[in-house]
């Protein structure tokens, strides 16, 4: 009986059930905070038609960017993407579509999204060409779009610290999205820097609790820094 | 002379307040937090999750995990606090922000502002843009007055998509310092040997020019 043991022992098992055409929510900013095992494993399954939720598309030669090598990706829904040659490449030529979506209403479909509300209403974007065809209603004197939530059947995610009960502690900025793309995932799949005994972290200081959690497994990270500027001392 | 990079941040700066929480765009925004008021303390918010953004990091200091909105490697400053991306911004969303920077490529009189797409050219995203301008207190706008064909980058109505609807309160350009409200342009300040015709040729929109207008003093 695995009980509440959520630890797998490879990537295999971390990513199985990966379909064709599935929506993979996921964490991270630019290349901090990616789940980048899982992405390779991704990468390594060929699974096509894939529609990915992250603020960004990585790099052409790391992160979400390895998907578009081989067209994983039908359509990506970020806040900011074209750091990649290929990635502008796939999208003039039409075999990938984007849905840009303001940074904070990103991060706010998914936590709706994980929280079980369908839909919410924001100020931002109102006026914008993001308001095409949202309904507007008026609270208090002013204009609000409604934006809907999303899920996915997958969500992968990069935490410092996990449990084997899946509770995750994440470190510094790498947190950013991490916290709400584990929330909504059909089955969510963390990828930890280290895994430790349930009762080892504090309980009050868990950033995610492990009820959203399905699978854990142990990674070594590159980490690769996307722009490195230094100060001299 | 029109105010450099550095001046135009400069002049940015004297809006601070102490105790303000403070949102930096990239480009001539991040430069602003050079010319913090000695003394003062100021709290600069990052919409990757960072409250309290210190300096670049030192060789030493370097750390993958520790990075600001623009992807740069940053520290976080004694007293900061960081969180995901939905608390980052429920803090911008929810008015929290006491002053957002941000470049653009048009403002109009009505406080309008385009800063993210051009259409014909690749659209990379508006990022955390529409949030911050949607929900920060008070909105900054740096640019160049003109484009560099001479064209005035303050109209009467934006042409390009919009970031956001009336709710630009000034403009510091490098030919003036600006302020957006009831539908016009008014010129509060110039730079150091720009003549209020010089600022009325290139500004396209509705300017309200009262009495002498001071020049900025550096």
């Amino acid at each position: 009986m695995a009980g509440f043991d959520k630890v797998v022992n490879s990537y295999e098992e971390a990513m199985a059930g990966l379909e064709d055409g599935m929506t993979i929510i996921a964490g991270g900013f630019g290349l901090c905070g990616i789940p980048e095992g899982l992405i390779a494993q991704m990468v390594k399954m060929g699974k096509k038609e894939l529609t990915i939720v992250s603020n960004n598309c990585g790099v052409d030669d790391f992160g979400l960017g390895l998907l578009l090598h081989d067209r994983q990706i039908k359509k990506m829904v970020s806040s900011y993407v074209g750091e990649n040659a290929l990635f502008e490449k796939q999208l003039l030529n039409g075999e990938l579509e984007v849905e840009l979506t303001p940074q904070g209403t990103l991060a706010e479909k998914m936590r709706a999204g994980g929280a079980g509300i369908p839909a919410f209403y924001t100020a931002t974007g109102v006026g914008t060409p993001v308001a095409d065809g949202k309904e507007v209603k008026q609270f208090n004197g002013r204009d609000y779009i409604m934006e809907e939530s999303i899920t996915g059947e997958f969500a992968i995610v990069r935490a410092w610290k996990a449990d084997r009960y899946g509770n995750l502690v994440f470190r510094h900025t790498a947190m950013n999205f991490n916290p709400m793309a584990a929330t909504a995932g059909k089955i969510t799949v963390v990828e930890a820097e280290e895994i430790v005994e349930p009762g080892e972290l504090e309980p009050s200081e868990i950033h995610t609790p492990g009820i959203y959690v399905n699978r854990v497994i142990k990674a070594n990270f590159e980490k690769r820094i996307e722009r490195r500027t230094v100060r001299q001392d | 002379m029109a105010l450099t990079r550095d001046q135009i941040a400069q002049r940015v700066a004297r809006e601070l307040q102490d105790g303000y929480y403070v949102n930096l765009g990239i480009g001539i925004p991040t430069l602003v937090a050079n010319f913090i008021p000695e003394g003062m303390e100021v709290m600069l918010q990052s919409e990757n999750g960072l409250l309290g953004m210190g300096p670049y990091p030192t060789e030493a200091e370097l750390d993958a995990d520790m990075i600001n909105a623009g992807k740069e490697t940053v520290t976080a400053a004694k007293g900061a606090a960081i969180f995901n991306s939905a608390e980052s911004f429920a803090m911008i969303r929810g008015g929290h922000v006491d002053l957002t920077v941000l470049g653009a490529f048009e403002v109009d009189q009505n406080g309008s502002i385009a800063s993210y797409m051009i259409p014909g050219k690749l659209v990379k995203g508006m990022g955390g843009a529409m949030d911050l301008v949607a929900g920060a207190q008070n909105i900054i706008v740096t640019m160049t007055h003109a484009n560099k064909h001479g064209q005035s980058k303050l109209l009467e109505a934006c042409t390009l998509p919009l970031t956001g609807v009336d709710c630009v309160k000034k403009i510091v350009s490098d030919l003036a310092v600006i302020e957006v409200k009831d539908g016009a342009f008014h010129l509060l300040e110039r730079a150091p040997g720009v003549s209020i015709e010089e600022i009325q040729e290139k500004t396209a929109g509705k300017l309200v020019v009262n009495g002498d207008v001071p020049e900025m003093v550096f």
